[in-house]
């Protein structure tokens, strides 16, 4: 929550972030680890029809019917494909639950925000309301994930 | 006092919401029976209690409010006003005066609030008595009550022939009747607060019917060193006296057990001839009113019950879906291996989870009175505006539903009843007209059937003209001519339901704002129910709505379309059957059967679906039979795989409002079943 709803990121130039990083195909992106309610294996998704594509299914996490966001589909990267490091991210924005999967979860990362680029001078065209920014560490490109807009399409 | 009151707060909200719905309710009894003493006692005393209340919170306003309008009460009661639609109207105004206050309150703003206007009202309806005023301006010296003429000879000159009915009343139901004078300890430094504790322990199984000084005056610390009441009770002389005992810095300076033949000597003594009046009123008040007794065995009952957060029954509602879940998966485990003991340990399970769903739904269920209530004011308001002559009837209030349906019932219930006084009933000129009474007949009816509750609105006014219903469809373009020329009967009357439809040609400030009977019937349609039309021209119009008994955990047929299961509410569903290939014919494009001499329209589920497989058409075919409406369509499925209780869960703020479905459930494997709504799936 916090700051990554809002996307404000200059009053907090120099502090620091911890973010989950994970993998979508070759890409890897990152999310505000405070967003982020749990990390789970792949768990039996049932198709919802009539629902927005990007919307995989629904999963049972304990009792609670939660929809699944398929970024892959969201983002236009081709199909998903379970593997064994296929791992489903349960988010929450305000109250609402919701998850994505993802294909690897590699790590959890300290950033500092001042590093974040803003995404509107990186990613002109591609869904720069998704994304915050993008960060650079140590060669690698991170594209950091708003993950609060992605429920408020 | 300086305590703290915030933890009474919820409480005092509550409670005072519930004294101004009875009190409103009451009023509009009164205007109705204005002579009926019982309904103007217990207007009084509601206002009383509501009065205290607030001024125990230090809700000074709300205090100073309810003191005005129980100045005027009183008048009432003691016959000094007459009950007018004047007096009654501005009475009200002073409830919804209330009622914004605690709105407020309740939303942790301020109490304070001017008043004054209304407050000059009532002053100014009670104008005409000087009496009151005057009482209302001196400051009673406690020292007016004459210290001679204290003990009972004192005080029962004091009894009005009221208070000797209620006492002969008393006597009439066997009930203790006492006289006690309390006294207070000289150094006390609350009088009013011992005296309300005396009221309070005397009240707890029974009725204070009269003490000297008034009540009010006790409530202000006004009065000397004792006060005298009597007491309507059950409870015996030992009882009363123990009680008393435990209250410190009083004691009991006098009790007497009043009997009948005593109280009827001093009633000829006070009354002189006045006995044959008093018992021609008594007669009247048995018959139509609540009686003190009754009164006193329905506040010991209210004693046995608890308040408790809405929110813990949700919890503990959602902790019994758990339970069924998980029931299921062990039923499961349990048919695969085949232990007898494991076996008969489940039937256990299963009888006590059953008993204890069961309990927890009773819990939750409420009477839909808590809905209806807010409706007699509404309509009197509106039929007064509009001009129109009704009279309200409500039966079957005692109904009970789910809370979750009955949070959702009220708004479409409101814009039925609006509809009908607006468009339905007419006005009383043209009733007479027409030959009808001029006084229109608005019903509101609730009562069970089966696993669902019905609630019917009905008038008797004009009715629904359906040709100019048609007319009116047609030039909206919701349908073609040719389509209007064949519908009939209520298929026509449904042409109400969709969107954009409105009837009355000029829009009024009631009804008609836009939003019309589609949203009624989608908000039903939200709750699992269904809403039907009839109506006859210049005889009246029935609304029928029909809702299922809760909406958390409902019986539902799992159906498998390709390889995946689906859940079929089973109040929609007609019946299930099976269909040979040769048996499906095709009219117009369109896969109809013939079932039992009717045509059924069939639709595939994987087609509806849009299942990675195809349903092809077998030599067999599972058909569930479904219920849109008044229609019946078939729908085909490869499997049916039986009748099963589901917990209905939210799909979520993400996936709500996805059309075709009602929400989900998770099976006994741990995978989601999605429940499919019949009204948007087809």
């Amino acid at each position: 929550m916090l700051d990554t709803e809002t996307g404000n990121l200059t009053d907090r130039g120099k502090e620091e972030m911890q973010v989950v990083a994970f993998r979508l195909n070759a890409e890897e992106y990152a999310v505000d680890i405070l967003s982020v309610h749990e990390i789970n294996k792949m768990l039996d998704i049932t198709r919802v029809p009539r629902a927005p594509e990007y919307i995989q299914g629904v999963v049972n996490l304990r009792g609670n019917v939660i929809p699944v966001i398929n970024l892959h589909q969201r983002f236009k990267l081709g199909e998903f494909c379970q593997t064994d490091d296929s791992r489903i991210i349960i988010f929450k924005h305000g109250d609402v639950p919701a998850a994505i999967m993802v294909d690897q979860v590699s790590e959890v990362l300290g950033i500092k925000t001042a590093d974040i680029e803003k995404a509107s001078q990186v990613y002109s065209s591609l869904d720069s309301e998704l994304i915050q920014g993008v960060v650079h560490i140590g060669g690698r490109l991170l594209i950091l994930l708003n993950l609060g807009k992605l429920l408020e399409e | 006092m300086s305590m703290d009151m915030s933890q009474y707060l919820d409480i005092f909200l509550e409670e005072s919401g519930e004294h101004l719905q009875n009190l409103s309710q009451k009023l509009l009894e009164l205007e109705q029976h204005p002579d009926d003493l019982a309904i103007i006692n217990e207007i009084f005393r509601s206002a009383h209690t509501l009065k205290g209340m607030s001024s125990t919170m230090g809700f000074e306003d709300m205090a100073d409010l309810t003191h005005h309008m129980e100045n005027v009460l009183e008048d009432l009661k003691e016959g000094r006003l007459p009950v007018s639609t004047l007096t009654v109207d501005v009475l009200l105004k002073c409830l919804d005066r209330l009622q914004s206050m605690i709105d407020s309150i309740r939303g942790g703003g301020s109490p304070a609030c001017d008043n004054s206007d209304l407050i000059d009202m009532l002053g100014h309806i009670k104008g005409g008595g000087k009496v009151g005023v005057e009482q209302e301006n001196t400051v009673p010296d406690p020292m007016a009550h004459p210290v001679d003429e204290t003990g009972w000879n004192g005080f029962c000159e004091l009894l009005n022939d009221y208070d000797l009915d209620l006492i002969q009343e008393a006597f009439n139901r066997r009930l203790n009747v006492f006289y006690i004078q309390v006294v207070v300890s000289e150094d006390c430094q609350m009088k009013s607060v011992r005296a309300f504790m005396v009221f309070k322990a005397l009240e707890e199984d029974g009725e204070i019917i009269k003490s000297e000084p008034p009540a009010q005056e006790l409530d202000e610390g006004r009065f000397g060193e004792e006060f005298q009441i009597i007491l309507v009770t059950g409870i015996d002389e030992v009882t009363v006296i123990s009680r008393l005992h435990g209250i410190s810095e009083i004691k009991v300076g006098e009790i007497m057990k009043l009997d009948p033949s005593m109280s009827l000597d001093s009633l000829d003594m006070v009354e002189g001839t006045g006995d044959v009046h008093t018992s021609g009123r008594q007669e009247e008040r048995s018959d139509s009113a609540p009686t003190s007794a009754q009164e006193v065995s329905s506040t010991r009952r209210i004693r046995q019950t608890v308040r408790v957060d809405i929110r813990r029954l949700d919890d503990l509602m959602n902790l019994v879906g758990e339970l069924v879940i998980n029931k299921g998966r062990l039923e499961q485990i349990g048919s695969s291996e085949k232990l007898t003991e494991l076996n008969e340990t489940i039937e256990q399970v299963d009888r006590i989870t059953t008993d204890l769903q069961s309990v927890v739904m009773k819990v939750r269920m409420v009477p839909i009175k808590q809905v209806f209530n807010r409706f007699p004011r509404m309509v009197r308001d509106l039929t007064h505006e509009l001009g129109k002559e009704v009279e309200f009837h409500i039966e079957g209030e005692e109904t009970e539903l789910d809370r979750t349906v009955i949070d959702e019932i009220g708004d479409p219930l409101v814009h039925l009843l609006r509809n009908a006084i607006d468009h339905g009933i007419e006005v009383p000129e043209e009733r007479a007209r027409l030959g009808k009474p001029r006084k229109a007949l608005l019903k509101l009816t609730a009562h069970h059937e089966g696993n669902n509750v019905f609630i019917e609105v009905t008038d008797d006014g004009r009715g629904i003209d359906v040709n100019k219903i048609k007319e009116q469809a047609v030039s909206k373009g919701l349908i073609e001519p040719v389509e209007a020329e064949h519908l009939e009967g209520e298929a026509a009357l449904a042409l109400l339901f969709r969107p954009g439809f409105s009837t009355s040609e000029a829009i009024s400030d009631i009804s008609g704002r836009g939003v019309g009977l589609d949203v009624v019937k989608t908000r039903i349609g939200a709750l699992n129910g269904e809403i039907a039309i009839g109506s006859q021209k210049d005889k009246g119009t029935t609304f029928r709505i029909r809702l299922p008994l809760t909406l958390a955990i409902i019986q539902a047929l799992m159906v498998e379309v390709g390889d995946e299961l689906y859940a079929i509410p089973l109040g929609s569903v007609d019946e299930t059957t099976m269909l040979q290939e040769n048996e499906i014919k095709m009219v117009q494009n369109q896969e109809v059967a013939l079932l039992r001499g009717g045509v059924l329209p069939l639709a595939s589920l994987h087609q509806l679906l849009d299942t990675p497989g195809q349903l092809q058409l077998e030599e067999e075919n599972y058909i569930v039979v479904v219920r849109k409406g008044d229609k019946q369509y078939g729908l085909v499925c490869d499997n049916l795989v039986g009748q099963q209780e589901v917990v209905i869960k939210s799909l979520g703020k993400l996936l709500t409002g996805t059309s075709g479905l009602a929400g989900a459930t998770i099976l006994g494997n741990g995978k989601v079943a999605l429940i499919l709504d019949v009204n948007t799936l087809l």
